[in-house]
C-alpha cells in the first residue's frame, strides 16, 4: 500500500530535512511514499502517517497548531480514532503531554499523561545541545527499535516527564535520565531529531515507515 | 553522555568552497554540496558553511546551495556570514538549514538576536564573536575582524547569552591560522561565564589542541577549518585521539 505522510507545517522553521530524510529513506529501502508538507486538513485526512515537527517554545507551538482551522480536531480524529501512525519530534513530541511549563504553564495535547519541565543539570550547559546516546527500555511496541545505545543529535531544555512509566521506550542521560523516545499504542515521540542524526536517525524513520 | 561536537567549517565564495578537501574522487572539489557530504560521511557532528560573497547579489546563491545540501546531508547546518536581518535568517532556515550564526549584525542591531531567538527559538541562533586580545582583556571586532567595536568580549557574551542566542562561536582572531592552539584563557573565562554552550575556533593545529580545547577551555564542541580541508588530520583521528583520552565522542 503506498505510504502517505503528512509533516505537519505550522509556520516552523526548518521542516524540509524532516521531509527530505523520509523522501530519502522511502527512496532507499523502495518504499512507495508520497512526504508532504502540509496545514491542510484534508491532506492530513488522506495520510497514511502523520508527522509533527517543533522548534521553539511549547506555548508558540501549541498555539500554532491551534491558530489553524480543525487542525487539533483533525489531529484526534487521525490519530486518537482512526489510530494512524503518529511521530512528534522535539517539541512536537512535549506537545503530547498534558501540559507544559514554559513561559508560563500551557494546556497540550494530552495523548500521552506527563508533563513538560526545565532540565536543570548541574555545572552542565543548556540547551542540552549535541549528540548523546539513547538507551532503548522497553520494546513492548510495535514500532522497532534497532538503536539501543547510539547516538541522536539533541537541542532543547525542557524534557517530558512521563506520568506513566510504561509510556517510556527510551532514556537519554543529562545529569538526569529523561525519557528520550515515548510511545502509546500508535503515538511515538522523539526528544532528538532523527532527521538530523545521521544513519541511526534515518533507521529510526524507516521503523516508522513500516508501521 | 552528551558528546563533544567536532564541526568543520567550509568558506563559500559566490557559491564555491574556496579551501576545501582535496580529494581525488570528488567529482567537483569546489562544491559545497559534495564537500559536505563527504564530511557527513567521515564523521562531522556538524557541518558549517560561512558566506564570505562580497555582494549581496552572489550571496543568494547560498539559499540554493542550502536546499541542495538538506537533500543529501542529515546532521546538523550553519550557515554564517552576511545576515543582516530576520528575513534572511528565515529564508535560510526555510530552505533547510538548521542553524545561522550572526556576528556584525547582532553588534549594529541587538534586537536582531532577540527577535531571532523568540522568533524562530535559540536553538538556531548562533551568536559569533571574534575577539583580540588588547593588554589583559578582549575585545569584539566586527565585519570580518576589521572593525575594533571597543566593546569587552565578556559583556558582550553574557549580553548575547541574555538577548537568546543558543549557543557562542568564540573565534580569537590572535590565534586563527597560527596552528598555535585555541586561546585557552580566553575560551575557559568565556565558558566558566557561560550557561550556554560554546564553539572554539581559531587556532588549531595539531590533536593536542583539540584535548585542550575540551579540558583546559571547556568548550563543547570545536570547529577547525584549514586541518580538516588540508587533510592533515581526519575527523575519524580527532575522534579517536579524543576517544583515547577519555573524552566524550560520537564514534557511530
Amino acid at each position: 500500500m503506498k505510504k502517505k505522510v503528512a509533516i505537519i507545517d505550522y509556520g516552523l522553521g526548518n521542516i524540509v530535512s524532516a521531509q527530505q530524510s523520509f523522501i530519502k529513506d522511502a527512496r532507499e529501502h523502495n518504499l512507495n511514499a508520497d512526504v508532504v508538507i502540509t496545514k491542510d486538513v484534508e491532506t492530513i485526512n488522506n495520510s497514511t502517517h502523520i508527522v509533527l515537527p517543533g522548534q521553539g517554545a511549547f506555548n508558540s507551538c501549541i498555539e500554532g497548531l491551534k491558530s489553524i482551522d480543525g487542525m487539533i480536531d483533525s489531529l484526534e480524529n487521525n490519530v486518537l480514532n482512526k489510530k494512524k501512525p503518529f511521530l512528534g519530534i522535539c517539541v512536537g513530541m512535549q506537545l503530547l503531554a498534558d501540559e507544559g511549563r514554559e513561559n508560563g504553564t500551557h494546556n497540550g495535547l494530552g495523548w500521552i499523561k506527563g508533563s513538560t519541565k526545565k532540565l536543570k543539570p548541574n555545572n552542565l550547559k543548556l540547551p542540552h545541545m549535541g549528540w548523546n546516546n539513547v538507551n532503548v527500555i522497553n520494546k513492548n511496541f510495535d514500532m522497532d527499535f534497532p538503536i539501543d545505545n547510539l547516538d541522536f543529535y539533541f537541542v532543547h531544555s525542557y524534557y517530558f516527564d512521563c506520568f506513566d512509566k510504561k509510556n517510556i521506550i527510551a532514556t537519554t542521560d543529562y545529569d538526569l535520565k529523561f525519557p528520550s523516545i515515548v510511545g502509546k499504542e500508535n503515538i511515538y515521540g522523539v526528544q532528538f531529531h532523527p532527521e538530523k542524526s545521521s544513519n541511526q536517525g534515518l533507521r529510526l524513520i524507516n521503523s516508522f515507515l513500516k508501521l | 553522555m552528551l558528546k563533544t561536537r567536532i564541526i568543520p567549517c567550509l568558506d563559500v565564495k559566490d557559491g564555491r568552497v574556496v579551501k576545501g578537501i582535496n580529494f581525488l574522487d570528488l567529482i567537483d572539489a569546489g562544491d559545497p554540496v559534495e564537500q559536505a557530504k563527504i564530511y557527513s560521511e567521515v564523521g562531522a557532528d556538524e557541518i558549517c558553511f560561512l558566506d564570505i560573497s562580497a555582494s549581496i547579489e552572489k550571496r543568494k546563491t547560498m539559499i540554493n546551495i542550502v536546499a541542495k545540501t538538506a537533500e543529501h546531508v542529515f546532521i546538523p547546518l550553519t550557515v554564517g556570514g552576511g545576515i543582516n536581518e530576520i528575513e534572511d535568517i528565515r529564508a535560510l532556515l526555510k530552505s533547510g538549514a538548521d542553524k545561522v550564526s550572526i556576528n556584525t549584525a547582532a553588534i549594529l542591531n541587538e534586537n536582531l538576536i532577540k527577535d531571532s531567538s523568540q522568533r524562530f527559538g535559540s536553538q538556531c541562533i548562533v551568536a559569533a564573536v571574534d575577539a583580540k586580545r588588547h593588554n589583559n582583556d578582549w575585545i569584539v571586532y566586527s565585519h570580518g575582524g576589521t572593525k575594533n567595536t571597543g566593546i569587552k568580549v565578556f559583556s558582550w557574551l553574557e549580553k548575547l547569552q541574555q538577548l537568546g542566542a543558543g549557543e557562542i562561536l568564540l573565534t580569537s582572531m590572535d590565534r586563527d591560522g597560527t596552528k598555535n592552539g585555541f586561546d585557552l584563557e580566553l575560551l575557559k573565562k568565556s565558558t566558566d561565564l557561560l550557561t550556554i554552550p560554546v564553539i572554539a575556533s581559531g587556532g588549531v593545529g595539531n590533536l593536542k589542541h583539540f584535548e585542550e580545547g575540551v579540558t583546559k577551555g571547556g568548550a563543547s564542541a570545536l570547529l577547525a577549518a584549514s586541518v580538516f580541508h588540508f587533510a592533515e588530520f581526519s575527523i575519524k583521528e580527532v575522534k579517536k585521539f579524543l576517544n583515547d583520552k577519555k573524552i566524550p565522542v560520537r564514534i557511530n
